[in-house]
């Protein structure tokens, strides 16, 4: 019981049932609890940084009949982000719920999403993968439902409701490994999977599920409307957290355990829709009317992106090229975390003080809100990849990483993607800072704009200046680069 | 001849792909859940067939408690999905 990687995941899963009985303290518990697990995952990439990838077997059973719990620098680094986005959110969140019977239905849910998303970063076999997906969508679609309006519960249904089929799909792609190798730890599956149809088709039918669920264009369908109706700190959180560790499983999946089964065909499959992606969710968020929806299309935009990451790694050969192309998704992923929890934080306020969120009536909200103005700039900044964000840096390597593995028609799309996320950041902004009072009197200090603060300050100057340290801990742990 | 094992794998796959299909192309909700439900039981049926190991033998353990948490997933989901929809007719009534 003495590992990290236990408490992480039964911290706030106790934390969410003592929550549930105790509805009183509840906002009490749930801080303290986010910030001692916090620094148990801390603890973890300490561990990971001294001693490499890291491995529990929970009850002291094989892996094969009992659950591995695993950890190397991929699944560390995102769950360091993960606690410290969900810490400064909860923070925020204490601050933002005013109605005692929402915060009551708030906690215990929020506290779970933390445990599965921490249990699916740890997971080390198949079928816990389903499970903890599940239990990530369940919390997930609760927590939307809790804005109560029509948009917010219709959205839930439909998100709830493409979830349980992207998770059939994961399901049935299970079904077809166990058949084929009667066993589902991840490990041992690297080591034995075969480049046969067997294992192409499952991972078809696994990927399938995920890509639904990681909003991958064309499934990207369902994302907007739910991340933009529900209450903010929930956004942060679904964009910031949720669709990622989905994606999560995509790369362990394809860079990792799949790795023989992957055709340069279906990796540059998957990076057109990628860039796809790209284009289409920036365009989008150009011309959204909402900051929530605006943002939650720039969520489409990022993560197509990472999926353009595919191609390049699988076309690189293992060595440094490919260490450091892997490093700049890590790096991309964790910016993009930040930068768009932070953003939503913000828009949250706004719609808080304003009472809408609506983009083209923001006029004002720069002299009204100076520090929620300079996080969304912070945020954009972040966005767009300009220095010194960890996505400058990102965007660079990925740049990089097209020209050495020959595949240069990724430069155009990153090119225009980031024009249109200058854009899209620049039109907000120039509203923001447009004459007129419609979000109130002026108002210097809010308690909810300090996490939001530092989540921006992390996207744009921690991971930039400190995004050396990444590269080390990334290439000396991972257990992908070798392939 | 094919054997019963491959034959109950095939029935997983098919009723999986007809409730696929009917998810796919139902708009209403009700019936949208009542498809993702069958295409549930078709892969719940794979599992099954796969744990079988001949008469003599006795069935894989691991499929089925693997099956066994997958209902319970489905069930508490489609539980969900029911209350939702619930709400949202409440204040679609209002």
């Amino acid at each position: 019981m003495n590992n990290p990687m236990v408490w992480v995941i039964m911290l706030p899963l106790l934390a969410s049932l003592i929550t549930l009985a105790w509805p009183r303290r509840a906002h009490w518990i749930g801080l303290l609890f986010s910030v001692i697990t916090l620094a148990f995952s801390m603890v973890l990439v300490y561990q990971v940084f001294n001693g490499g990838p890291q491995t529990h077997e929970l009850g002291n059973w094989n892996a094969g009949l009992g659950i591995a719990l695993r950890a190397d620098a991929l699944s560390a680094s995102l769950l360091v982000m993960a606690m410290l986005v969900f810490t400064a959110t909860t923070f925020y969140a204490d601050a933002y719920f005013s109605d005692v019977n929402k915060r009551m239905r708030f906690w215990p849910l929020w506290l779970m999403l933390s445990t599965a998303i921490n249990a699916l970063l740890l997971s080390g076999d198949l079928f816990n993968l389903y499970v903890t997906l599940e239990l990530l969508g369940l919390s997930a679609v609760a927590l939307t439902a809790l804005s109560d309006n029509r948009a917010a519960l219709q959205a839930s249904i439909r998100y709830l409701s493409i979830g349980l089929l992207g998770s059939l799909v994961f399901l049935a792609g299970v079904a077809l490994i166990y058949t084929g190798y009667g066993i589902l730890d991840l490990e041992l599956l690297a080591q034995r999977i075969q480049a046969e149809p067997l294992a192409q088709v499952a991972l078809t039918l696994m990927s399938a599920g995920l890509i639904i669920k990681s909003a991958l264009f064309p499934m990207h369908f369902w994302l907007p409307a739910a991340h933009a109706s529900a209450p903010a700190p929930v956004s942060a959180a679904l964009s910031a957290l949720v669709v990622k560790v989905s994606l999560y499983i995509i790369l362990r999946l394809w860079i990792d355990v799949f790795d023989v089964v992957i055709t340069p065909a279906s990796a540059l499959l998957i990076g057109i829709l990628g860039a796809a992606a790209v284009i289409w969710g920036s365009w989008q968020a150009l011309r959204a009317e909402r900051l929530k929806l605006l943002a939650a299309y720039s969520t489409v935009a990022q993560l197509g992106y990472l999926f353009i990451f595919i191609p390049l790694i699988t076309g690189l050969p293992e060595g440094q090229l490919r260490e450091t192309a892997f490093t700049a998704l890590v790096l991309l992923a964790l910016t993009h975390g930040f930068a768009k929890s932070a953003l939503f934080l913000s828009a949250g306020v706004v719609q808080h003080r304003a009472g809408h969120d609506r983009i083209a009536d923001l006029a004002g909200t720069s002299r009204a809100l100076p520090l929620t103005t300079f996080i969304i700039a912070l945020s954009g900044v972040a966005l767009i990849g300009l220095p010194p964000s960890g996505s400058f840096i990102a965007k660079w390597q990925l740049l990089a990483a097209s020209i050495h593995s020959a595949q240069w028609w990724w430069i155009p799309v990153v090119a225009t993607g980031s024009i249109l996320a200058a854009a899209y950041t620049f039109r907000v902004l120039g509203h923001a800072f447009g004459p007129g009072d419609s979000a109130g009197k002026v108002l210097n200090w809010g308690r909810e704009e300090i996490p939001a603060l530092t989540l921006a300050l992390f996207a744009t100057v921690v991971l930039g200046l400190g995004s050396a340290g990444l590269w080390d801990f990334i290439s000396n742990n991972s257990q992908f680069i070798g392939g | 001849m094919i054997s019963e094992q491959l034959l109950f794998a095939l029935c997983g796959i098919g009723i999986f792909s007809i409730g696929l299909r009917a998810t796919l192309i139902h708009q209403q909700l009700l019936s949208r859940l009542l498809a993702l439900n069958v295409c549930g039981a078709g892969v719940f049926l794979i599992f099954i067939a796969i744990a079988y190991r001949g008469e003599t033998q006795i069935a894989d353990p691991v499929p089925h408690a693997l099956v066994l948490t997958g209902i319970v997933v489905a069930v508490s989901a489609m539980a969900m999905a029911l209350a939702l929809r619930h709400k949202l007719k409440d204040l679609n009534d209002e």
